[in-house]
């Protein structure tokens, strides 16, 4: 059962709650992420608590991560995009944090759930689409109909944006979802390797060597993809924030 | 009897399903309800403390220190325009006073020059009075002098002509002979 590369996946529940048939439970999951908020927001607050006009070393961390994101919206949505700057950031630091929990052994991803990572998917898009119309009432449907395309590809080109709007809260989604699962299930099949191989005797452990090797490889791999995950969630939530604020594109 | 064992058989399936977990674990929906109910407690808190917490402390770390260095920059601006300006007062200073200087100098030179000229001019008017007096003194001599050479001349000759004839020429004779010699 140890070596079920899919056992850590497991909810487990810690508290059974349930609501008129429903099963509310507290978690693992939902334990990690109260950890999740409790370390990101512990973590942004006591770095900057000496509000050093010389940063120390934890709150330049802190003041990078802000400025990171602030550039990243700007650039993408421009100056009034930054409304949506705490959506942004918030996005960002939860799944960052959570990919990188998810590193710790015996932790929980969370954001190995397809449900939480399409959650926060639908969170982004129906941010999209209610600002999106409130902003522009019925302009904002512009954004399904290119500009300066020939009259007779219209519906073509039109069938295909509201397909490709449609299916943003799904790649969205299983891109992070995906990415986590495959990423652990990897880690886990290969470090399963080093504990069979090394049970079965003096060449057992020599070949042991390689699946280590590969788990120290993927480990590291693993860390780059935690952030890069949160960096295209955070780039592509940008941009599509962008077509609410400028639909025409 | 065979229908129970297929109930059996069932449940023996459902057991070890729920052993296993429902299948692959992201897609038991079973646990849909409480992740959904606990990401949107948990990240509707951290949204909070993000918003109203964490991100106004770094903007206004960032804006104290954005305010601080303008402000520093200005300050400097200050200082580099007064220290222009005391370069410039400096500059108009030396240059007034080199002025000043030349000017002093110059007046100076023309004083001593005209004073110089002035002595000059004394001396030289002196000089051509004693000239003068000297010349007037010499012509007086010298009038003097060939007045005297006729009588001088008149008594030679008298003389000599007493030598050789024995007899003083007339005094009308003398000076008539004179007269015609001398012209």
């Amino acid at each position: 059962m140890a070596n079920d590369p899919i056992s850590q996946f497991q909810i487990q529940k810690i508290f059974p709650i349930e609501v008129g048939g429903m099963d509310f439970s507290f978690t693992n999951s939902s334990l990690f992420m109260v950890l999740t908020v409790a370390a990101t927001s512990a973590f942004l607050i006591f770095s900057t608590s000496g509000r050093g006009l010389v940063p120390s070393r934890v709150q330049s961390v802190s003041e990078m991560m802000y400025e990171f994101i602030a550039s990243t919206l700007r650039d993408a949505t421009g100056s009034d995009g930054m409304r949506f700057f705490p959506l942004v950031f918030s996005l960002f630091m939860f799944i960052l944090v959570a990919n990188l929990f998810g590193m710790f052994p015996y932790f929980f991803t969370i954001t190995s759930h397809i449900i939480v990572t399409f959650a926060l998917a639908m969170l982004v898009i129906l941010t999209v689409i209610i600002y999106g119309f409130l902003r522009h009432g019925m302009s904002f449907l512009k954004l399904f109909i290119p500009s300066g395309v020939p009259g007779a590809l219209i519906p073509l080109v039109t069938m295909i944006e509201v397909i490709s709007f449609l299916s943003r809260p799904i790649s969205l989604s299983v891109r992070l979802f995906a990415n986590m699962l495959a990423g652990h299930i990897t880690l886990k099949v290969f470090s399963g390797f080093v504990v069979s191989l090394g049970a079965m005797g003096a060449v057992g452990i020599f070949g042991a060597v390689l699946p280590l090797a590969m788990t120290v490889a993927l480990t590291a791999l693993e860390f780059l993809v935690a952030f890069l995950q949160a960096y295209v969630f955070a780039v592509l939530t940008c941009m599509y924030l962008n077509d609410a604020l400028h639909p025409s594109h | 009897m065979a229908g129970d064992t297929t109930t059996e058989s069932h449940a023996a399936i459902a057991d070890t399903a729920a052993e296993h977990g429902v299948g692959f674990p992201p897609f038991d929906a079973t646990t849909f309800a409480s992740q959904l109910l606990w990401l949107a407690i948990t990240f509707g808190v951290f949204y909070w403390i993000m918003k109203n917490v964490a991100m106004p402390r770094i903007a206004g770390i960032l804006e104290d220190r954005k305010d601080r260095i303008a402000g520093d920059l200005s300050e400097a601006n200050r200082l580099k325009d007064e220290t222009d300006a005391a370069i410039a007062a400096y500059e108009q200073a030396l240059a007034e006073a080199r002025n000043k200087a030349h000017s002093i100098a110059h007046d100076t030179r023309a004083k001593l020059k005209a004073e110089q000229e002035a002595r000059r001019e004394k001396a030289e008017a002196e000089l051509n009075e004693k000239l003068q007096a000297a010349e007037t003194q010499i012509t007086g001599i010298k009038t003097e002098a060939l007045s005297q050479i006729g009588d001088i001349a008149g008594d030679t000759t008298s003389a000599l002509v007493e030598q050789l004839i024995g007899k003083a020429p007339t005094k009308t004779d003398l000076t008539k002979a004179l007269k015609s010699a001398m012209d």
